[in-house]
């Protein structure tokens, strides 16, 4: 009794209707419409305000000038945030699916944990500073720490529960590892304690460079997976009973993740709390069918990260409060109101 | 192979003993009280084992009297007391949420404790018990607000877990904030305290922890039947004839006052409460909470931890929680291993 089972199977597993395809498509199409609207929002709003010619005129006829510059700037984190967004809901989505529990997060299989002690060693012992120097290290440490959970889960004879565990132990003794390089180490401490928090001003067209053809692969990778995922959420012996291969949709689903939160994590600092919660509202309105909550996940997601980064920018004027705090303190309330309001639909 | 025995009185009473569930307490309660006659004697200056025991029980010399009873004996109390705190509060949240990821680290009561105590430590720069009080009313104010929240005619476990991780994450975006807009001493002093330490603890928070733990502990193992039929279910509990809301609040309740006031003493002190189960089901092979041999590993797990920081380290240079992660990871990850290569999953 490890995992809690869903007490109740939603009935409405077979094809849907119609008309509820045809709802769900263009829920997908006004998704779609609010994402564009918050990324001009993101270009638009900041410590000066720009009109929305001016952005037009920075996106389509770059001459150089003082907003322009602005709108350059902006635009590099706009698309931080939509790539990293992405990727973080789409790894929550196929997480929690592999895993069949609802608590899983992108860090779940040690992956942040991963990132962060590579960071963390990356700035006592090799004196990196700079955040573009973080990426590296961070993917490698994500990439390395999700090798390890897969092999220590059992690999060909991974359970979920195996899984959790191995990861969950693994980032025990790994933030035992942080936190006492942290107290050792003043310097570290110093920026560790804003690159925790998680952030998009990090972006650059060179941090961009470096994470995304991993975020590509992994996008593309974790969409393909949506049928044999579903088939998965049956349990193992109905997966395979219908022709679904478990240990292959477990690797790739493994390394889906990996990729994709290990890039996300290097580009902008463990921002956890997206991939926990978009996947939780988006199942609230699609039902469990992965081929829908896939798609919405990935737009809804950077919806809230780039909306949650325009309102840190609004908030403290000129200063900016940093992306993933304002994240959790908007989304948690929601997130809440959800979980209450609605009979949440089971994993 | 046969585990369990049952025992029967000539009155006609019997009871059903778990042997192997009986051995392993027997063995863990062995292990921590080795352990912390052990540590007694571990320090910058070292006492024989016999030393400690003689001293202990009033015939050592005054020497070593004064450095066992005051300065060292109460810090291993404060570690046994929260070790067990901890990983019996970390079996009911456990069992109640039916998820392993359910303790309260994930939960929010980790957070929440540490939010009142960066409060206090960050805006008001308090002292040592101010943190203590900011951290226990932290956490008893974080599970509150949980359990109200979670509450619709009945807390479900799956939504009771939901709505935790909720919490926990405003409550670590809180944190994360408050640590940004520290200045660096202050952060380092919040870091220290966040990781979980016994550096300095006296009998002034051994007395608190105990009296508590004398309450609860009872309390809670006479709802543990309770408890184990919730495993399967809700309804089918009920069915049977147990009161599920009211068994739920009572645990609840306990696990919240055990775990806020074990963080007020020791800080939040890592993945004691997550691996403690964990651990202890993968010894007594046992289904069900599991909660005695959940609380003596918590209490043997902290107390080697800081014997294994003492000694990798030297004397309170590293707080017990970087030590408590990587033994209990390891551990875990080693009992995985093995499990595997013996063909159970």
């Amino acid at each position: 009794m490890l995992v809690e089972s869903p007490p109740e199977q939603r009935a409405d597993d077979a094809p849907a209707p119609p008309r509820r395809r045809v709802a769900r498509s263009l829920g997908l199409l006004v998704s779609v419409a609010i994402l564009v609207f918050v990324m001009l929002a993101s270009l638009a709003i900041g410590a000066k305000d720009l009109s929305l010619d001016q952005v037009w005129h920075g996106l389509f006829q770059d001459t150089g000038s003082y907003s322009d510059v602005v709108v350059a700037d902006r635009l590099s984190r706009t698309v931080l945030g939509l790539l990293a967004g992405a990727a973080l809901g789409l790894s929550g989505a196929v997480l929690q699916a592999l895993t069949r529990n609802p608590l899983a997060d992108p860090g779940l299989l040690g992956i942040n944990a991963g990132a962060s002690a590579a960071v963390v060693t990356a700035i006592t012992f090799f004196g990196v500073t700079s955040l573009s120097g973080y990426v590296w290290f961070a993917f490698f440490g994500a990439a390395a720490v999700g090798a390890l959970v897969w092999f220590l889960g059992g690999s060909r004879g991974a359970t979920p529960v195996r899984l959790v565990l191995a990861g969950t132990a693994i980032s025990a003794a790994l933030y035992g590892y942080i936190q006492a390089v942290m107290i050792l180490d003043d310097a570290a401490l110093g920026r560790m304690r804003f690159w925790t928090v998680g952030s998009l001003s990090s972006g650059s067209a060179s941090t961009i460079e470096q994470v995304l053809p991993f975020l590509l692969v992994g996008c593309a990778l974790a969409l393909l997976l949506a049928r044999p995922l579903n088939a998965m959420a049956m349990g193992d012996d109905t997966a395979k009973a219908l022709g679904a291969d478990l240990n292959r949709t477990r690797a790739l689903s493994m390394l889906a993740a990996t990729m994709l939160c290990g890039a996300a994590t290097a580009a902008c600092g463990p921002i956890v709390f997206v991939g926990l919660m978009v996947p939780h509202v988006v199942r609230s309105f699609t039902g469990p069918d992965l081929r829908w909550i896939l798609p919405y996940a990935a737009i809804l997601s950077p919806v809230l990260l780039i909306g949650a980064d325009v309102i840190g920018r609004i908030v403290t004027r000129p200063a900016e409060l940093q992306v993933g705090i304002v994240t959790a303190i908007l989304g948690g309330p929601v997130f809440i109101l959800l979980v209450r309001r609605r009979r949440t639909a089971q994993l | 192979m046969k585990t369990h025995r049952a025992v029967r009185t000539p009155g006609g009473l019997s009871v059903r003993l778990d042997v192997r569930a009986l051995t392993v307490v027997v063995l863990l309660l062995l292990a921590a009280l080795t352990a912390s006659v052990v540590l007694i004697g571990t320090g910058d200056f070292p006492i024989s084992a016999a030393d400690v025991l003689r001293t202990l029980v009033g015939e050592g010399d005054a020497g070593q009297e004064f450095i066992v009873t005051e300065l060292r004996l109460p810090r291993v109390l404060v570690g046994l007391l929260v070790g067990a705190s901890l990983g019996l509060g970390g079996a009911l949240f456990q069992a109640i949420s039916r998820n392993p990821l359910g303790s309260p680290d994930v939960l929010g009561l980790g957070q929440g404790a540490t939010a009142g105590a960066l409060t206090v430590i960050v805006l008001f720069s308090g002292t040592a018990d101010q943190v203590a009080v900011g951290a226990l009313v932290g956490g008893l104010v974080t599970g509150f607000a949980i359990y109200v929240l979670a509450w619709k005619r009945g807390v479900h476990g799956y939504r009771l877990v939901l709505v935790g991780i909720g919490v926990s994450a405003i409550v670590t975006a809180v944190n994360g904030y408050l640590l940004t807009k520290s200045d660096i001493v202050d952060a380092a002093r919040a870091v220290v305290w966040m990781t979980g330490s016994l550096d300095g603890r006296d009998w002034a928070q051994v007395w608190p922890l105990l009296a508590l733990c004398v309450v609860l502990v009872p309390l809670v193992l006479a709802n543990s039947r309770g408890l184990r039929m919730m495993e399967m279910g809700d309804d089918v509990s009920s069915a049977l004839g147990v009161r599920v809301e009211r068994v739920r609040l009572v645990l609840l309740v306990s696990a919240v006052l055990l775990t806020a006031s074990a963080t007020a003493a020791a800080g939040p002190v890592a993945f004691v409460a997550l691996t403690s189960p964990q651990l202890a089901r993968r010894l007594t092979r046992s289904p069900g909470p599991n909660l005695v041999a959940s609380l003596c590993m918590g209490a043997a797990l902290l107390v080697t931890a800081d014997w294994v920081s003492q000694r990798a380290f030297g004397t309170d240079q590293l707080p017990v929680g970087v030590v408590t992660g990587v033994v209990g990871g390891v551990y875990l990850l080693w009992l995985l291993v093995t499990e595997r290569r013996a063909g159970r999953i």
